[in-house]
Parts: structure tokens; C-alpha cells; sequence
């Protein structure tokens, strides 16, 4: 127990900072000092205790304030949480995987009763209560899949698996990394991923894609991507791009510490049981510069793949014009010295 | 570079079946005529045409109808032959093939009264004939701008200077739009005649 | 949900004599808890220890989804096969223990379709009894036509018509009763799902006249696992190991690289899914592909095969494992 939930803002006075607990176990995506395209997908499984995998949802200090933006999010814009006709049955697996894994890892926080089909969910940290028939959507207050999303971390695409292919046929998106849930719903694997460069010619989606329909019940799979945000904003869709898009121009050597951050995203993909449908939620941790460089391996490490990135790559996630700005500020922070190996702060 | 997310058109192909849906705007009628070239004898006698011939030169609906399909349908525009399209797909049987050739506009938005009744777009033939106008959705009005050829293009609903990105949504029938000026609203790019 | 664990503990709790031919086992957790949810289409795989030798068989899940508390399977006694089905009708009794594995979905329902015709040929009837139950308790539009050679051996006919009434039609052979298939398939509304298990002849037939009938293969689906055939034994060199190893008579390639401690990734066991696929370094004689998975280019080119039911006749045989 003892998740000290803070109260903070993801949006106009930027109150969001990182705990030095949460630095510790913020999850780095680098493991050697470059980055290229990979599939790098490995089982999800529990490990490390005080790590972001330590459970299969993780849940930290930053829940409750986190699950106050996406309600403002979707109060702006109800069209971030879709779901085609043919979807419904995976909303009510997601429910049940969300529900049944949180209240195993985290009992203190969320409970869950089932008697047959008649449930019972408690969510203390959100003060939710609720009593419902599960398969009966008129018994919740929105869908299954946007009552639950709106108590989950994370991004959540819901994609059905037809010919081979996957189809995102659903999903909650309101911390995306610059993708439209409304505009790439219906859309199959290579179809919504068609905006990357590089990696289509190198045949990583082929092979992602052959990995991610044979994943089975029971046996989920991670991977991490990453990009960088001005100002700890949650909210970097295309929707809102010309209200954040000028943050992007107001990195000064100055205030690189505070402003720019790493954001990571924790991808994960679970077969759901009654649609064999594939759960795809995208978790996002953001870090500041300033927390980023209290670990000295890392701030060397980060430089040097922020340095030698591919401008294919620098374009695509949107630093070409404040990378010089911030690769100069890493600079004076690493002093050439050899990195250990591995992702961990030392 | 192949567009991932934009659908690839074929040539309007002859398939088996025991019914036929032609649908063509304007310089699609070529499509069909070619088709009718490659078709076993007696597939136009249950055949339905319907078509869209806008401003286009009349010979194209008379060199149509000396197909003699079973049903030849001639209209002033998709949207005013949708209820007709909606009850013959919610009627038809298994065996029935669909065709349609023309603008991607047309294309997108027979294959979504398709998709309502169940059918995937891939069992549908498609070609591709006529202008290279684009049909752009601003990703962040939502508002859907007809005809484009300029790159980058200003917004006819909210007045935003967009990029229009190589990213098609079969479902909206559009490709995308997004703000070029974002990061700096001051940067005012030439924009450029290229979708032609 | 037990993360990254794929086996289960199960014990038999009943094995019922169905026909001459075919009987259903019930599998529980050793545990007594819930088995995990699965969806209409599902198969598990069958661990099996038969003295010193272990065969893995997948079986569909013939149990209604929407009820976990026990699973069960339909074996077919196959008297000419490997064993495996004889194993499961003379040595397994209740109380047996055995390791199944979790729910996989090859055959799935496409949730989109505006109706589902079913059609089934003798065993071939186990998926469509968990995918009918699926449907019926979502007031899915769903119909069935099976054919049986006799009512005997009707497996489940009478519990489907009690069930599902006018949506369930049997065809017994020995009655002269025949599908009139060209008939069915014209009469299905736009958006018709065909959903087709059995022999593989019914299945090709199926496929065929769907085809004919103007169906898109996106609306055709087929369960055509193959059961590993008997053979000639043959000697394989497993490269990346450096190991020699010796395929019996009645064991499949795949047995046999898993017998010499190696663990190829499977998820089908019948030549369906692609995982356990190998490529060949060297051979110097001749293949007997069975599966349905590798283009007739690969199969003639000779450069890959699929062990789980592919075999090979000659002198030598060199794979990349």
C-alpha cells in the first residue's frame, strides 16, 4: 500500500512532476547508447518489485490526476473513445481483464465480486461503487469499454483479428503520441502504421504482425517506444496539434530541465478470451529533463541517441526543431564515459 | 514510395457470381466498357448499372446501355442514388458482386454502404479513373474539404493552413489533413498545384 | 490469469461413450477453480504420456464458452492413425491427469457477419457446438446443416435440435438425405458468413461451390487441421543443435525434435497456423508435405517444411534447428 496519489495537471499550469520513487522506476527505453527500429517484443510478465512491471497494469502516483484529464479530454471531444458495431464483445473482455487483474494486484485500492454474472467493482482510489450485470451494457453507465478505460492508465486499442491481420476496430485514446483513433479506426496493421518512415522497407511490421496474431491467451507481450513532449502534456494528438504545436518553438537553453521531456510508451498485447480479439493498451510515462539527469548513466545514454538519431526518425516524432537545443544541454552532462549495460539509472 | 494506408486499385475484373452491381461516375464508365471487353456472354443480362455522369459527355451513357444490362440506373449524383443502393444490398443475396469504378470518393463511399451490409471491402473490384483531386478531412475540425490539388491547402471549414499527410481512411473516405504551421503560425508556405 | 504460462493442470472427471466411434472426455482444474474463457472455435492441445513417449493432439473445444467450469473434447477413434485417438478411447479413464493446454482460436466466428451458416461433416461438429452456444446466447443469427452416415453415428444431433430447433438440419447418408448446397448458398442474405469443418473432401467441395457461387474467400472459413500421418521412419540432423535424431514410424517430426529436447514454437499441431516452420539446409531424396500452411513454390523449392505433419522418404535430411 501507499500509492501517494497526487494532484497535479497535465495542461495549462503544467503542475506534473515525478516523485524521486518514480523516477527511480520510470522505465528508460535504451539499453545501449542508439536507437534503430527493432521489434523488440518480449514477454509480459510480473518482475522486478518497484519497477513498472511489477504487475501486468501497472497503477502509480500519477492515477487519479491522470484519469481527471482523459474526462476532460473526452468531455472536449467524445470522438477519442470509438468502438465499431462488431466490438462490443472484446469491451466486455477488456472490462473483465482490467478489472480481475487490478483487483489481484492492488486489493488495498480495487475490489471486485462476482457472483455469476451479477458484479460488483470498487475503485476506491476514484471513489466508484457500482453494482452491474456483466454482458449488459444498458447495467453501465457508458460502454464496457470506455466505463473501464476511464478508471485505466494508458491508451487502449482494440484490435480484431481477421485474414491474418489485425483491424483497430476500437479503442480509448487520449495520450496518444500523435495518432488519430477517429481517423485510423476500420483500419488493418499496415494501414495505421503507414505514417513511419523507414520501418515499413525494413520489413518490421511483417514481422511484428506475424508475432502479434499468434500471441495466446495467457501469454502477453511487451514492447517500448518512445518520443519527447514539451511541457508534461498527455494530450498530443493531431485533434490539438495547432494549440500544442507552438510549445514545440519555446525550448531555450534555459528552461530545457523543465520543459522538454522523455516520453516513453509501454505497449502491450493481450489475447482477449470470448473475441480473440488483440488488447493493445499503450501506457505513457513522461519524465523531464531535470529527473531524466539525476541518473548520470542516463543522461550519457539519452545524448548520445538524441545526437545520433537517423532525421528520418527526428522528423517523424517532431524534435527536429528543438533537438540542437537539447542535444547541446545533454552534452554538458555526459563526459564520454563508457554506459554499463542494460536499462536500469545504476 | 507506396502509400500504406491508401488503398491500392485494381481493374475492374470480371468475377463469378450469380448478380452484378456496376457503379461508375464520370470517366468510370471507361472502366466498364473495358470490363465488358473481358466479360463471359451473359453477364451483362444480370447486371445492374448505375451511373454518375456529371458533367461528362452523354456518349458514355448510351455506349452503357448498349450493354444492355438487366437494369441500367442513370442519376445526378451518388448521394441521390444512396436509398436506392441501400435497399438493393439490403435485398440481395450471397452471389451478388459489386463493382465500381470512377473517383475515390465514389469508391470510398460505395464501400462503406457495402461495409453496412456486411461486406468487406476486399470482395469488392475497384478501379480508379478520372481526376487525382483529393478528398481531405482536417484532422482537427473534422470538417471534409472536396476536390484538393494544392499542397498544403486551406481548410474550407475552419480556415487552417493544412499538410495533406499520405494517410487515407478507407472509413472516412479521405485522406488527412493537419496544420503545417503549428509550431510557427507566422511560417506561411507556397502552396503548390500537385493532385491533378 | 497466469502470466506466460500456457499448461494446465486438468483431471478427467468423465469420459462418456457417445457412438461406436466417438467419446467425449470432460477435463476440470486439478485446482477446482474456473478454466479460462475462450471463444466459439477454440482448440486445446492434449498432452498425452504414453509409456516413454508424449504426443500432443489438438482437439476443439466442444463445450458451450459462456460455461468454464469444465472443458470438454469429442475424440474420433481412428484405428489406422498414430495412436493418439486410441490412446484417448483404451487409457484414459476419470481421474486421469493430464496437461492441456490454453484455449487457441484458428476457426474464430467473424463477429461482423449479418448471418452465420454453419456446415459440418461427422467429428467436424465439436467447433460448431461451442460456437452455437456462443451465438444463441447473443441472439446471433446462426443456422447448421450436418451431415452424418447414419443416425447412430449422429454425434450430437439430437442435443443440437433440442437446442437450436429449426436452425439445426441433419443429412443422414444411409437415408439418401443430401445437402442441396447451390440451393443454400443462393438463398443467404449479402454479408453471410460460411463456416466449414469435416473431411478435407467436404471441405474442398465446400470451398468449390461457394467459390462458383460468387462467396469471396473473406466470407469462406475452413478448420483443416491435418492429423499427422504414420510413415517410414527417417534419420534428421538437427544443424543449429548438432544433433542426429530418429523419427519412428509412428511419431511426427515435431515429436521427435521435442523428444531430443528442443522446443519449436506450435500452436496448431495440424498444418494450419505457420509457427513450427523449419527450414531445410539439405536433403538429398524426397518430402511429403501434409500441411496446409507453405505456397506450392516453398513445397517445390524444397527450402522449408512444417514438422508437425510433413514427413520425408531418402538419404538425408538437414534442418536449421
Amino acid at each position: 500500500m501507499g500509492i501517494n496519489f497526487k494532484q497535479e495537471t497535465f495542461r495549462d499550469d503544467y503542475t506534473f512532476r515525478n516523485s524521486p520513487e518514480q523516477i527511480r522506476r520510470f522505465p528508460f527505453p535504451f539499453h545501449e547508447d542508439g536507437y534503430m527500429y527493432s521489434v523488440n517484443i518480449e514477454p509480459h510478465v510480473p518482475t522486478r518489485k518497484n519497477s513498472v512491471f511489477e504487475h501486468l497494469f501497472d497503477v502509480d502516483e500519477h492515477y487519479v490526476s491522470e484519469m481527471r484529464d482523459r474526462a476532460i479530454v473526452l468531455a472536449e471531444d467524445p470522438l477519442r473513445c470509438q468502438s465499431l458495431p462488431h466490438m462490443t464483445l472484446a469491451g466486455w473482455d477488456t472490462l473483465e481483464l482490467l478489472m480481475t487483474e487490478k483487483a489481484a494486484s492492488y486489493p488495498d485500492l480495487f475490489t471486485l465480486t462476482r457472483d455469476g454474472d451479477k458484479w460488483h467493482w470498487i475503485n476506491r482510489p476514484l471513489g466508484i461503487d457500482d453494482h452491474f450485470t456483466f454482458g449488459d451494457t444498458a447495467t453501465l453507465p457508458y460502454s464496457p469499454l470506455e466505463y473501464i478505460t476511464r478508471q485505466s492508465q494508458g491508451d487502449f486499442a482494440v484490435c480484431d483479428q481477421r485474414e491474418n491481420n489485425l483491424w483497430m476496430d476500437a479503442g480509448m485514446v487520449t495520450t496518444q503520441a500523435d495518432w488519430s483513433l477517429d481517423f485510423d479506426i476500420g483500419m488493418n496493421f499496415f494501414e495505421w502504421h503507414a505514417p513511419v518512415p523507414l520501418a515499413h522497407e525494413m520489413g518490421v511490421f511483417t514481422r511484428a504482425l506475424k508475432f502479434l496474431t499468434s500471441i495466446q491467451q495467457g501469454q502477453p507481450a511487451r514492447r517500448l517506444n518512445w518520443t519527447m513532449t514539451i511541457n508534461p502534456r498527455l494530450d498530443t494528438s493531431p485533434e490539438n496539434f495547432h494549440k500544442w504545436g507552438t510549445d514545440r518553438a519555446t525550448v531555450t537553453p534555459e528552461n530545457v530541465g523543465q520543459k522538454v521531456h522523455l516520453r516513453v510508451e509501454v505497449q502491450m498485447f493481450f489475447r482477449l478470451p470470448r473475441s480473440n480479439a488483440i488488447l493493445f493498451p499503450i501506457r505513457c510515462y513522461l519524465i523531464s529533463m531535470d529527473e531524466l539527469t539525476t541518473s548520470p548513466k542516463w543522461a550519457r545514454r539519452f545524448h548520445r541517441v538524441l545526437r545520433d538519431l537517423p532525421n528520418e526518425l527526428a522528423e517523424y516524432k517532431g524534435l527536429v526543431r528543438y533537438r540542437p537545443t537539447v542535444v547541446e544541454w545533454l552534452s554538458k552532462r555526459d563526459d564520454g564515459a563508457p554506459t554499463s549495460p542494460g536499462f536500469g539509472p545504476d | 514510395m507506396t502509400i500504406k494506408s491508401r488503398p491500392v486499385y485494381g481493374t475492374l475484373t470480371p468475377q463469378a457470381g450469380t448478380s452484378h452491381l456496376l457503379i461508375a461516375d464520370a470517366e468510370g464508365a471507361a472502366a466498364i466498357l473495358d470490363l465488358a471487353k473481358k466479360a463471359p456472354a451473359g453477364f451483362f443480362a444480370s447486371a445492374e448499372i448505375m451511373y454518375f455522369p456529371g458533367s461528362e459527355d452523354r456518349h458514355h451513357v448510351d455506349a452503357l446501355k448498349a450493354l444492355a444490362p438487366q437494369k441500367f440506373y442513370e442519376g445526378p449524383s451518388f448521394a441521390a442514388a444512396l436509398p436506392r443502393l441501400r435497399q438493393i444490398l439490403e435485398e440481395a443475396h450471397m452471389g451478388l458482386r459489386l463493382y465500381v469504378a470512377g473517383t475515390e470518393v465514389l469508391i470510398s463511399q460505395v464501400e462503406l454502404a457495402a461495409n453496412a451490409v456486411g461486406v468487406d471491402h476486399r470482395a469488392i473490384q475497384a478501379e480508379h479513373r478520372g481526376s487525382l483531386a483529393r478528398r481531405v478531412q482536417c484532422v482537427h475540425c473534422k470538417g471534409i474539404t472536396e476536390n484538393v490539388t494544392t499542397q498544403p491547402y486551406t481548410c474550407s471549414h475552419c480556415g487552417l493552413l493544412l499538410l495533406v499527410r499520405d494517410h487515407y481512411s478507407r472509413r472516412i473516405g479521405a485522406f488527412q489533413g493537419v496544420c503545417i504551421n503549428a509550431e510557427d503560425p507566422t511560417e506561411i508556405p507556397e502552396k503548390e498545384e500537385i493532385f491533378r | 490469469m497466469k502470466s506466460g504460462s500456457n499448461r494446465i493442470e486438468a483431471v478427467v472427471t468423465d469420459v462418456v461413450t457417445v457412438n461406436d466411434l466417438v467419446k467425449r472426455f470432460h477435463f476440470q482444474r486439478v485446482d477446482g477453480g474456473l478454466l479460462p474463457t475462450f471463444s466459439g472455435g477454440a482448440h486445446t492441445v492434449v498432452e498425452m504420456r504414453d509409456g516413454d513417449r508424449t504426443r500432443l493432439n489438438p482437439y476443439s473445444l466442444m463445450s458451450s464458452p459462456l460455461d468454464t467450469h469444465d472443458y470438454t473434447i469429442s475424440v474420433r477413434r481412428d484405428d489406422v492413425g498414430r495412436g493418439g485417438s486410441l490412446f484417448m478411447h483404451n487409457q484414459v479413464k476419470p481421474g486421469h491427469r493430464m496437461i492441456i493446454s490454453n484455449p487457441v482460436n484458428l476457426f474464430s466466428l467473424d463477429l461482423r457477419a449479418r448471418k452465420h451458416l454453419m456446415i459440418a461433416g461427422g467429428i467436424g461438429i465439436t467447433p460448431f457446438l461451442a460456437q452455437t452456444s456462443q451465438l444463441a446466447g447473443r441472439g446471433g443469427n446462426f443456422e447448421l446443416h450436418y451431415s452424418v452416415r447414419n443416425e447412430a453415428l449422429a454425434s450430437y444431433a439430437d442435443v443440437l435440435k433440442q437446442r437450436h430447433g429449426k436452425r439445426v438440419n441433419i443429412y443422414r447418408d444411409d437415408h439418401e438425405e443430401r445437402l442441396d448446397l447451390p440451393t443454400l448458398l443462393a438463398g443467404q442474405p449479402l454479408g453471410t458468413h460460411l463456416y466449414v469443418c469435416g473431411p478435407s473432401g467436404m471441405i474442398d467441395w465446400v470451398r468449390k461451390t461457394a467459390a462458383d457461387a460468387g462467396w469471396p474467400v473473406e466470407n469462406v472459413h475452413y478448420e483443416h487441421f491435418a492429423a499427422p500421418q504414420p510413415g517410414k521412419p527417417f534419420e534428421v540432423t538437427l544443424a543449429v543443435s548438432g544433433i542426429g535424431i530418429h523419427v519412428g514410424e509412428n511419431e511426427s517430426l515435431l515429436e521427435a525434435i521435442e523428444t531430443a529436447g528442443l522446443n519449436p514454437p506450435y500452436l496448431c499441431r495440424g498444418g494450419v497456423c505457420g509457427q513450427c516452420e523449419t527450414n531445410v539446409i539439405s536433403h538429398d531424396g524426397k518430402f511429403l508435405h501434409n500441411d496446409h500452411w507453405l505456397s506450392d513454390e516453398d513445397k517445390a523449392a524444397g527450402c522449408k517444411i512444417m514438422p508437425c505433419v510433413s514427413r520425408f522418404e531418402g538419404k538425408s535430411l538437414v534442418l536449421e534447428r
